[in-house]
C-alpha cells in the first residue's frame, strides 16, 4: 500500500497567544507551533495501516518553526520518506495549504499514485478551508471526513471506513480507493517515540526538502482580517469559595433555593 | 444586485438539526439588514415535508434526489454549486457539525469562492458581510470579510438561539432540480448505532459530568453515588468516553449529545468548546476544576477551584442530609 | 586416629575411594560453574573494577562482617556464626582432602592439629546453637517472604550434618576409633555432595555472593549502563544477571517493599527468581515465553517506586532497581506504557514539566511574595536555587515553596532561580526507563546553568538533588566546575548553626519526621532535618519505620505519572500516614520533599486522618519560628 500524510502545524494554544501590534495576526514572540491533533492521528492511522497491510508511509508537511522535529519523530515511528515543502514558514492559510499539497503530489516525483491521503480532519486554524476536502477535490479524489476506522479490502481498491456522527453513531461507509480521509481519531492513540529513537532518526536519516509553488493569486486566501482580539470575558461563574464541606453545603443551598433538589 | 442569504438546511435521518434553527435566526437578521431575502436549501430523497419547518426563511428550495438521501459532501456539494451558480446567493450558511463538514469547502472551490469557517456571528458593516470567528480552539476570535459576491460560511453551534429561527408558519417551497452522477466514490451502507445504554442522559433532570479530573475508572463509583443521591444519572466528556470508563451513550458534547438538563455538575471537565456545545443549554451549571482559568468558568453559572475529588464525597454527604 | 586414606575398604585404599569421589563432585560442581560463567560471558559488558580499595573494604565489612545481616539482628548473630563456622569448617575440609588425597604429604589432618580441632568445636557448638535459632525463626516463627522451600531444608540439614559429624567424630576418636573413622567419611562425602550439589540450589549465593558485594554499587543510584533496554538474557550486563546467582531469597527485599506491601504484583525477591530462571535456563531461556511481558509481568516492572529500600538492605547487594530500569527502557522504546504516563512523558520532552504547562508559567508561583528573586541568568548570585516541578507548578505546594523563598530571603541569603530557563532534572524520567528523554532535559538544564553565575545550587527537592548532586556531575567536570550541591536542609542546619536564622518564635509541636528517599536512603541525610526541628523547638517522636527504614509515600520512579494499580490494598501513603497516627501525641508529619506533601495529603483523606494529623512542609515550620511576619 501507499500510503499518504499530510500535515501541518498550528499555534500550541498550551502557550498564552497574544496578538501583535497591528491587530490582525498572532504575535510570534512567544509563539510554539505544534502538530495539529487530528494530524497526529492520521499518521498514527497511516503506520498502523502500514503494520498491517505491508507498503510505504510519505508524510508530507508544510515548512514551520519545529517542523524538523516532527518529521524526525515521524521517521522514528515507522514513516519511509518525509518530504518538507519550504515556503511561508507555518502562515499558510487552510486553502493555501491544501493548495500547495495538492500541485506538489501531482509535481513530485515518487508520490502518486497512492492508494490514501490521510490528513487531521480539522485544524485549529483552519479559517478559509478544509484540507482533506480540498485535496480530494484538486486530485478529483473521492473524500470522506470525521473518520475513526479504516479496513482496507483486498487489491486496496475499497475501504470500509466509520465515520462519526453525533449521540456516538457512526456512519460505515464503501470509500473506493485511492481516496483522501480526513481522521478524526486513529484506531489506536498515537504512540510515543523515545527521544533516543528520534534523535537516531536525525543522525541516520534526512528530510526531502522542496520548493513550494508559486500560488496563483486565485489560489491564495481570500479573506481579508479586519481585527483579531481576545475574547471578551462575557460571563463567568461565581465561584463558591471554602473547603470542601463548606462549599457543598452552600451549594446545596442553591440549589434547595431554587427549587432543584 | 446583491444576492439573498441562503441556509443550507441540514437534515439527518429525517429530522432538521437544531443548528439550522440558529442558522435561519442569523440569517433572517442579516437578511433584513442588508434588505434582501433569507432562503433555505433543503437537500435530501423524500424528505419535503421537513421543509414546512423552515417558515424563518422566506421561501425554500428543495431538492430532491435519490443520490441525496444520505449526507455525502462531494454530493452534496455538487447539487448546491448548481443552485448556487444558476441564484447567486450573498452568503451560504452552512452548518459545521459531522452532518456537514466539508460541503461548504468543496462546494465554495468548485466556484472559486471564499470560505469562513468558525464563524459565530455575521455583522453588516457599511453594507458588507463581516463574520466574526472563533479560533484556536476558542481562544482567539476574528474578524474577517471576503471579496468577491458570494461567501460561504461554515457556521459554529450557538451563533443565535434555535428558538428564534424557528416559526409557526410554512414557507413556499420550490422544487429544484439537480443533475447528479450515478455512481460515487463513497456510498454509505448502514449505521451503527451505539450500544444501547441503559439511560437516556437527554432525559434526566440532573446530570454529574466526569472529565479527566476524575482521574481513574475507580473514582466513577463516587460520581454515581452522587448522581444517585440526585436522582440524576453520570455523563462524560470526550476523554473519559476514549478511555472506556463510559460507554458512547454517555458521551456528551459535538460528537456526542446534546443534553439540557436543571443541573449540570461539570466536574474536572476544562471546558473545551467541543464538549461546551453539548450542555451549553443547561439551567444551572456548575463546574469544578482544579484550574482556575480552565474555559469551564465562562459556560458555568457557579465554579469552585477544587480537587473534584475532594468536593464528590463532600457533595453527596450534604445532598443526602438535606434530603433527609 | 588411623589414617583413612590409606586404610583398604574391600581392597581398595582409601584415598583412591576419596580420588574417586572428589572427581565426581568436582567436575559436577565445575561443569555447572562454567556453564553459568559463560552464560555471562555472552551477557553485555559493565566494568565493576573500579574502586577496587574502596570494594574490598565493602567485601570485609559485609562479607567477612556480615554487615547487612545485622540489620535484623537475631538471624543477623546466627548468620554470623553459620557463615563463619561455615568458612572454618571449610578451610578445615580442605586442609584434610589434600591430606587425604596425596597421603604421602608430611602434614597432619586437621582434626590431629590441636587449636585446629580446639576451634572446630567451638565453632561447631556455636554454629549448631545458631542453626538451631535459623531453624526456630525459618519453620516456627517463619518471617514472611521466606519460603519454607525444599532446597533450603535440605541445605539446613547437610550442613547441620556437617557440623555434627565433625563433632561426633572428634569427641569419639579415642573411644570409638571406628565412629571416627565412619564419621570422617560420612563428614568428606557430605561436603563433597554439597559441593556437587551447591550449583544447583539456592546454596550458590555462598559462591556468588561474596563476589556480588566485591563487584557492587558503591553508592546509591540504580541506574544501569547505557542501553536501549534488556528483554533477552544477553541483552542484561552480567551484573544485573549475577543478581540470580547471589540471591538467597531471605525475603528481606519483599518485607520492606512498598509496591509488594501495597499488594501489587512486584516482589524484588521473585524478581530476583526471575533473572536466576533465566541465567539457568537452557538454550535461549525461553520456551516460547518473553521474559519481558510474560515470565516478568508489565504490572511488575512498572510498580517500582526506586525506593532503594531492597537495595539498600540486602545482604547480598543485589541490584533490583537496575533491572527493572533496563526492562522499563524496552517497553519504553516499544512505546508499551499505560496512556497517563505517556502523556507525561510527552508533556516532559516539550514543555520540559509532566504537567504540561507553558514553561513560561514555571515562575508563577513567586507572585505571592512581596519581593522579587533574583534571574540567575541575568545576575550573579550565591546560591542558585532549582526549585523543581511539583514545588513550581502544582497549586497545592506553591504556598510550601513561597515560605522556602520567604526564609532564604529572610536568612540573608543571596539567591536566584532559573525562571522559565529550568527543566524538570530528568532523575525519574531515567528511572521509568527513558534515558533519551533524561539525557534532553539534563543538556538543558546545563546550558541554563552554563548561562548564570553561581557559587552553589540548594533544591528544595530530593529528587532533583539527586540527579543535579550524583548524575549531572560528570558533565560539570566538562565544564570546568564541581559546584557544590545542596538540599535544603544542609543549608538551613548551616544558616541556623550560624545565627543566621534565629529561632524568635519556638514551635510547642510534637511531630514525626518522614525521611524521604532520596534524601535518606540514597543521600544519607538524616541528622539535619532532626537538628532543625529540634532547634525550632519540635518535640521530634520517630515512627516504626524511621531513617533508613523509612517507608516511601509511593510516589517515585515515575509512579506518580502512572494510572493507579487496580485492587491495591492500602497504598504506601495510606500505611505511612497510619502509622504516623500511632504516635501518642503526635499531630503533625513532617515532610522535605514536595511529593510526599501531596501523596500524604492525599492520604490523610483516604484513611480519614484528616482531623488527628496534618502534614507540614518543613520550611513552613521554619518560616514560621523564623521570619518574622510582616505586619
Amino acid at each position: 500500500m501507499n500510503i499518504l500524510v499530510l500535515l501541518r502545524m498550528v499555534p500550541d494554544v498550551v502557550e498564552e497567544l497574544e496578538i501583535a501590534p497591528d491587530g490582525k495576526r498572532l504575535d510570534t514572540e512567544f509563539l510554539r507551533m505544534i502538530l495539529s491533533e487530528s494530524d497526529d492521528h492520521a499518521l498514527e492511522e497511516a503506520l498502523i495501516l502500514k503494520e498491517r497491510h505491508g507498503g510505504k508511509v510519505t508524510v508530507l508537511a508544510t515548512a514551520a518553526p519545529d517542523i524538523d522535529d516532527v518529521l524526525f519523530a515521524a521517521l522514528a515511528k515507522g514513516a519511509d520518506r518525509v518530504v518538507k515543502i519550504a515556503g511561508g514558514d507555518g502562515g499558510l492559510s487552510a486553502r493555501e495549504a491544501a493548495h500547495v499539497f495538492a500541485f506538489t503530489l501531482q509535481k513530485e516525483a515518487g508520490l502518486l499514485p497512492a492508494d490514501l491521503i490521510l490528513t487531521g480532519v480539522q485544524a485549529i486554524d483552519d479559517l478559509d478551508s478544509l484540507i482533506a476536502p480540498l485535496v480530494g477535490h484538486l486530485l478529483r479524489l473521492p473524500y470522506l471526513g470525521i473518520v475513526t476506522q479504516v479496513a482496507v479490502g483486498e487489491g486496496a481498491k475499497v475501504a470500509t471506513v466509520l465515520k462519526e456522527y453525533s449521540g456516538g453513531v457512526r456512519g460505515e461507509f464503501e470509500v473506493s480507493l485511492p481516496a483522501v480521509l480526513g481522521i478524526q481519531a486513529a484506531e489506536k492513540p498515537p504512540r510515543y517515540v523515545p527521544v533516543a529513537k528520534v534523535r537516531a532518526a536525525m543522525k541516520s536519516s534526512k528530510i526531502d526538502a522542496i520548493a513550494a509553488p508559486d500560488l496563483a493569486a486565485a489560489n491564495r486566501s481570500l479573506l481579508e482580517v479586519i481585527e483579531m482580539k481576545k475574547p471578551e470575558v462575557t460571563g463567568h461563574a461565581e465561584m463558591l469559595e471554602g473547603a470542601p464541606e463548606a462549599v457543598s453545603s452552600k451549594l446545596v443551598g442553591i440549589l434547595s433555593e431554587r427549587g432543584l433538589l | 444586485m446583491p444576492g439573498n442569504i441562503w441556509v443550507l438546511a441540514e437534515q439527518w435521518r429525517g429530522k432538521v438539526s437544531e443548528i439550522t434553527y440558529e442558522a435561519l435566526a442569523l440569517g433572517r437578521e442579516v437578511a433584513d439588514q442588508l434588505g434582501v431575502r433569507l432562503e433555505a436549501v433543503l437537500l435530501g430523497h423524500k424528505v419535503k415535508d421537513l421543509a414546512g419547518t423552515l417558515g424563518c426563511a422566506a421561501s425554500v428550495f428543495y431538492v430532491d434526489h435519490p443520490m441525496l438521501a444520505e449526507p455525502i459532501a462531494d454530493l452534496q456539494a455538487d447539487a448546491l454549486t448548481q443552485l448556487v451558480k444558476a441564484r447567486k446567493p450573498q452568503a451560504i450558511l452552512i452548518p459545521l457539525t459531522n452532518v456537514s463538514l466539508g460541503v461548504g469547502t468543496l462546494q465554495a472551490e468548485q466556484l472559486g469562492l471564499p470560505v469562513v469557517n468558525f464563524c459565530k456571528d455575521l455583522r453588516v458593516v457599511d453594507g458588507k458581510l463581516q463574520a466574526e470567528c472563533i479560533m484556536y480552539g476558542g481562544k482567539i476570535e476574528t474578524t474577517v470579510t471576503a471579496p468577491g459576491e458570494t461567501v460561504v460560511i461554515g457556521l459554529g453551534p450557538g451563533a443565535r438561539p434555535a428558538d428564534k429561527g424557528r416559526a409557526t408558519q410554512a414557507p413556499p417551497v420550490e422544487d429544484v432540480t439537480v443533475t447528479l452522477p450515478e455512481k460515487t466514490g463513497v456510498r454509505l451502507t448502514r449505521y451503527v448505532e451505539p450500544e444501547a445504554g441503559d439511560v437516556d442522559i437527554t432525559q434526566k433532570d440532573v446530570l454529574v459530568a466526569v472529565g479527566r479530573g476524575i482521574q481513574s475508572q475507580d473514582n466513577l463509583a463516587l460520581a454515581e453515588e452522587l448522581a444517585a443521591a440526585m436522582d440524576g444519572a453520570v455523563c462524560g466528556s470526550r476523554p473519559v468516553i476514549d478511555q472506556g470508563w463510559l460507554g458512547l451513550t454517555r458521551q456528551v458534547g459535538k460528537s456526542g449529545l446534546t443534553v439540557k438538563p436543571k443541573i449540570y455538575l461539570a466536574l474536572g471537565i476544562s471546558g473545551a468548546p467541543e464538549h461546551v456545545e453539548g450542555m451549553k443549554d443547561a439551567s444551572l451549571i456548575v463546574a469544578v476544576n482544579t484550574d482556575s482559568q480552565a474555559p469551564i468558568f465562562s459556560v458555568a453559572h457557579f465554579g469552585i477551584v477544587a480537587d473534584v475529588m475532594d468536593v464528590i464525597p463532600a457533595l453527596t454527604d450534604a445532598v443526602k442530609s438535606k434530603k433527609g | 586416629m588411623s589414617d583413612p586414606a590409606t586404610i583398604r575398604y574391600f581392597g581398595i585404599p582409601g584415598f583412591a575411594v576419596l580420588w574417586l569421589l572428589t572427581l565426581v563432585s568436582f567436575f559436577l560442581f565445575g561443569a555447572r560453574v562454567l556453564r553459568y560463567v559463560n552464560t555471562l560471558r555472552k551477557a553485555r559488558a559493565e566494568n565493576r573494577w573500579r574502586n577496587l580499595p574502596r570494594r574490598i573494604w565493602l567485601f570485609v565489612v559485609n562479607v567477612l562482617g556480615q554487615g547487612r545481616l545485622f540489620g535484623e539482628w537475631v538471624i543477623g548473630i546466627a548468620h554470623f556464626l553459620i557463615f563463619w563456622a561455615f568458612v572454618f569448617y571449610a578451610a578445615s575440609f580442605f586442609w584434610n582432602l589434600i591430606r587425604g588425597l596425596f597421603p604421602f604429604l608430611p602434614i597432619p589432618y586437621a582434626d590431629d592439629v590441636g587449636w585446629m580441632a580446639f576451634a572446630l568445636v567451638a565453632f561447631g557448638i556455636l554454629g549448631l546453637v545458631a542453626l538451631a535459632v535459623a531453624a526456630v525463626r525459618r519453620y516456627i516463627f517463619t518471617p514472611t517472604g521466606l519460603e519454607r522451600s525444599g532446597d533450603a531444608t535440605l541445605i539446613l540439614t547437610l550442613i547441620t550434618l556437617v557440623l555434627v559429624t565433625s563433632l561426633v567424630g572428634h569427641w569419639s576418636r579415642e573411644s570409638a576409633p571406628q565412629v571416627a573413622k565412619a564419621m570422617w567419611w560420612l563428614h568428606m562425602a557430605i561436603v563433597l555432595g554439597f559441593m556437587a550439589y551447591l550449583p544447583y540450589s539456592k546454596h550458590l549465593h555462598l559462591l556468588a555472593s561474596p563476589f556480588g558485594v566485591l563487584f557492587g554499587a558503591l553508592k546509591p543510584g540504580g541506574i544501569p549502563p547505557a542501553s536501549e533496554g534488556a528483554s533477552r538474557r544477553e541483552e542484561f550486563t552480567w551484573r544485573e544477571l549475577f543478581n540470580g546467582l547471589a540471591c538467597a531469597e531471605c525475603g528481606r527485599c519483599e518485607r520492606a517493599c512498598p509496591a509488594f506491601q501495597s499488594g501489587e504484583p512486584l516482589s524484588p525477591k521473585v524478581l530476583m527468581h526471575h533473572f536466576k530462571e533465566l541465567v539457568r535456563a537452557s538454550g535461549n531461556g525461553h520456551d516460547g515465553k518473553s521474559f519481558v511481558g510474560d515470565v516478568v509481568q508489565r504490572a511488575e516492572i512498572w510498580a517500582c517506586r526506586t525506593c532503594y529500600s531492597c537495595m539498600d538492605r540486602c545482604p547480598v547487594f543485589n541490584e533490583h532497581i537496575p533491572v527493572l530500569v533496563e526492562m522499563r527502557r524496552y517497553l519504553v522504546s516499544q512505546g508499551d506504557m499505560d496512556a497517563q504516563l505517556q502523556g507525561a512523558l510527552t508533556n516532559l520532552t516539550r514543555y520540559g514539566n509532566s504537567f504540561g504547562t507553558s514553561p513560561r508559567a514555571r515562575a508563577k508561583w513567586t507572585q505571592g511574595l512581596d519581593f522579587k528573586i533574583k534571574d540567575a541568568r541575568k545576575e550573579p548570585v550565591d546560591y542558585l536555587w532549582f526549585v523543581g516541578d511539583y514545588a513550581s507548578f502544582d497549586p497545592r505546594l506553591q504556598p510550601a515553596t513561597r515560605s522556602a523563598a520567604r526564609v532564604f530571603q529572610g536568612a540573608g541569603l543571596d539567591f536566584g532561580i532559573l525562571y522559565d530557563g529550568e527543566q524538570n532534572s530528568g532523575n525519574d524520567v531515567r528511572r521509568v526507563g527513558e534515558e533519551g528523554l533524561g539525557e534532553m532535559l539534563a543538556d538543558k538544564n546545563r546550558q541554563a546553568f552554563g548561562l548564570a553565575q553561581f557559587q552553589q545550587t540548594v533544591t528544595t527537592d530530593p529528587h532533583s538533588y539527586q540527579a543535579l548532586k550524583n548524575e549531572y556531575g560528570a558533565a560539570d567536570e566538562a565544564n570546568g566546575s564541581q559546584r557544590p550541591v545542596f538540599h535544603y536542609t544542609e543549608v538551613v542546619d548551616r544558616l541556623m548553626a550560624d545565627g543566621r536564622l534565629p529561632v524568635q518564635n519556638r514551635l510547642t509541636l510534637k511531630a514525626t519526621y518522614h525521611d524521604p528517599c532520596y534524601l535518606g536512603r540514597y543521600n544519607n541525610i538524616y541528622d539535619a532535618p532532626r537538628r532543625i526541628l529540634q532547634r525550632l523547638g519540635v518535640d521530634v517522636v520517630e515512627m516504626p519505620r524511621a531513617r533508613a527504614d523509612s517507608y516511601c509515600c509511593g510516589a517515585g520512579g515515575g509512579k506518580i505519572w502512572m494510572e493507579d494499580a487496580p485492587g491495591t490494598s492500602v497504598r504506601p501513603a495510606q500505611s505511612r500516614v497510619l502509622e504516623a497516627a500511632t504516635l501518642p501525641g503526635v499531630d503533625t508529619l513532617v515532610v522535605s520533599c514536595p511529593k510526599d506533601l501531596v501523596m500524604f495529603q492525599d492520604a490523610l483523606k483516604t484513611a480519614q486522618l484528616e482531623g488527628r494529623l496534618v502534614v507540614k512542609e518543613m520550611m513552613e515550620l521554619v518560616e514560621e519560628a523564623c521570619i518574622p511576619r510582616k505586619e
